[in-house]
């Protein structure tokens, strides 16, 4: 059998494992067009230096050697073949497949802004290795202390915590009137907003950048939606990421924001798998297939794959949007539907010592959480989510400070603690 | 595999698996030692999560899940799964980012926020025959279960 992985990162490393489970001796190959691999949330900790040495990896040391694995490093897959089942790399070697997986991730978004040009210097992405190193130079080198960051999602997010590891300040735009948009609301976004004033920072909402005016290839100023000049010799891209799908373009495998997979994470092109970023894979709370950027579903989804490449049945049973960020001493958990737009949710919330906690339900289910401050006992919430607990009579229980297991219904409580071998 | 099965009508409350937890997990081993000169406290450095509601408590411990969510969604491998099948943690590679906090379905990881790391997390007490929370209980609420 050859198996060849297009992306070496965190599914791939997975669905290596997993393959190895049951076949100790078919060929797999990786294409990777970094020069190593790392753990891609690791960067900020990079960039901040709060890493040890060596300490990017996420893998034993002899992965690569354990797993009979040959990663083809610094080589581009630029087309996939189904037909003849072959991958053509940017050299024009073409790898044969028997069973191809895509793990691809995600590739930051570009906005068109008027006066941004490739190649301007001071401007940066945050999503690579390769970009915290040319940060890390160009800050050293220009002996930067202050930049400021286009968008305050979780990469912005990430990207600011590297930057007060550095000492830096900054300010972050964002088009939305909170920072983590995507799961914060604006009481949660408040307890950063201070932390960060309190640092000398700055977070600007529903501002964007009309203009950058550069001086000799460099960038020099902004100017904001709002009209106002900014200086910013540093400038920070972090919009949001999108998945890497560019290879699958006209291809038999289909693809809509992600690339479209079955349970099993197989395409619509038997014998090619995808999984991570990329992929579209079940989403729990709604039944339906969604990008979850996130590295526990990538893991997962990596894993699942890699079972059935080599014949053993796996299934996806679904995740949900989840994410874990401190800044400034300040850390959060959030889980699922944070916001919910349209009617039929009830929402619960608790602030109290800078603490903040908000419950999400929905036909008597939990299906939301944000936790700032108090997230030692997160992940029982995730569990709900996922076990679907009727929590009806529960509501002024998930908003106590000592939520835990004795709040919860006897049965459901045996069953989790004293059940036999815990399958989550 | 070894496994601590839990007996809630059993638990009297009296927290002396923290207790013995902290100590087993201690420079000096010693209990005394282990509360004074070395500055630990049970409560807050224990690998146990003790839940208390009314007149009924209990202690709940690593499960050491078979399909163990922390390993998967930890990005630095800190969480790791020995050959013995015990899920353990390094604190050396750990950077505090809380993944295993977020999807730990038993929510017993605890966090150091001071040296962004797990403070703390069951590692049934290595070589030991019986890990020291069950050696301990006088009641057998939490048991051994090879
Ligand atoms: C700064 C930052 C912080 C983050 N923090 C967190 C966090 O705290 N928690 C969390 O859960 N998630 C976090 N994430 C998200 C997490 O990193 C991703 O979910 C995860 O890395 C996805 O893994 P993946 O294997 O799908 O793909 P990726 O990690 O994106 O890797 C894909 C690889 O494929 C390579 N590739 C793409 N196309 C080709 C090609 N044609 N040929 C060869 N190679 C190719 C890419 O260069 C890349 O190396 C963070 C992301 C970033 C950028
Ligand atoms: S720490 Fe939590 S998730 Fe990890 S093995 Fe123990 S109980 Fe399971
Ligand atoms: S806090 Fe430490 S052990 Fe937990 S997921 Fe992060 S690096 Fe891994």
């Amino acid at each position: 059998m050859k198996y060849v992985i297009v992306g070496y990162s965190v599914a791939a490393v997975n669905a290596i494992t997993a393959i190895r489970e049951s076949d100790k001796t078919g060929e797999i190959t990786v294409i990777s067009n970094e020069d190593q691999l790392y753990s891609r949330p690791l960067i900020s900790y990079y960039l901040a230096g709060k890493l040890k040495k060596d300490k990017i990896g996420f893998t034993s040391k002899d992965f690569e050697k354990d797993m009979k694995i040959t990663v083809l490093y610094g080589a581009e897959a630029v087309k996939i073949e189904t037909k003849s089942r072959h991958v053509e790399l940017n050299n024009k070697k073409k790898l044969p497949y028997d069973r191809l997986l895509v793990c691809t991730g995600g590739s930051p978004i570009k906005i068109p802004v008027d006066g941004l040009k490739d190649g301007l210097k001071g401007v940066f992405t945050f999503t690579k290795l390769a970009d915290a190193k040319e940060l890390e130079k160009y800050i050293e080198k220009n002996k930067l202390k202050e930049a400021v960051i286009l968008g305050g999602g979780l990469i912005g997010m990430k990207a600011a915590e590297a930057l007060l590891g550095k000492k830096m300040k900054f300010k972050i735009l964002d088009i939305a009137d909170r920072l983590l948009a995507n799961t914060f609301d604006k009481e949660a976004s408040a307890l950063l907003e201070e932390k960060l004033k309190a640092n000398g920072c700055e977070f600007l909402k529903e501002t964007t950048i009309k203009k950058v005016i550069a001086k000799a290839g460099k960038i020099e100023d902004l100017v904001l939606s709002s009209g106002k000049k900014l200086k910013a010799k540093l400038l920070i891209m972090a919009v949001g990421v999108r998945p890497e799908i560019s290879l699958v373009k006209g291809t038999p495998i289909t693809a809509g924001r992600g690339i479209i997979v079955d349970s099993r994470m197989e395409t619509g092109v038997p014998g090619v798998f995808s999984a991570g970023d990329c992929a579209e894979g079940l989403e729990f709370l709604s039944g339906k297939g969604a990008v979850i950027a996130i590295w526990p579903t990538a893991a997962k989804q990596g894993k699942v794959a890699g079972h059935n490449m080599a014949g053993v049945k796996d299934v996806f049973t679904g995740s949900f949007a989840m994410n874990s960020v401190e800044i400034l001493g300040v850390p959060s958990i959030s889980f699922g539907i944070t916001n919910p737009k349209e009617d039929g949710y009830e929402v619960l919330k608790k602030s109290a010592d800078g603490k903040y906690k908000k419950i999400v339900i929905k036909d008597n289910k939990l299906v939301g959480v944000i936790l700032v401050n108090c997230i030692e006992r997160a992940g029982i919430y995730g569990l709900l989510i996922k076990e679907k607990l009727d929590v009806f009579g529960l509501k002024k229980e998930l908003l106590t400070d000592d939520f835990g297991f004795l709040l919860l219904p006897t049965d459901f409580r045996k069953h989790f603690v004293t059940g036999e071998g815990t399958e989550v | 595999m070894k496994r601590i099965e839990i007996n809630e009508e059993y638990c009297l409350g009296c927290r002396l698996c923290e207790v013995h937890c902290v100590t087993a997990h201690s420079k000096s081993k010693d209990i005394i030692k282990t509360f004074k000169s070395e500055g630990f406290k049970p409560l807050v450095d224990s690998c146990i999560a003790f839940e208390k509601c009314g007149y009924t408590t209990f202690a709940l411990q690593c499960r050491h899940c078979h399909d163990a969510p922390c390993i998967e969604a930890c990005l630095t491998s800190a969480m790791y799964r020995d050959k013995e099948g015990t899920v353990l943690h390094d604190k050396d590679k750990c950077v505090g980012c809380w993944m295993c906090i977020m999807v730990c379905p038993f929510g017993v990881i605890k966090p150091d926020f001071k040296n962004k790391r797990v403070a703390s997390k069951c590692d049934l007490c290595g070589d030991r025959e019986t890990p020291a929370c069950v050696e301990h209980c006088p009641n057998e609420a939490i048991k051994l279960k090879k």
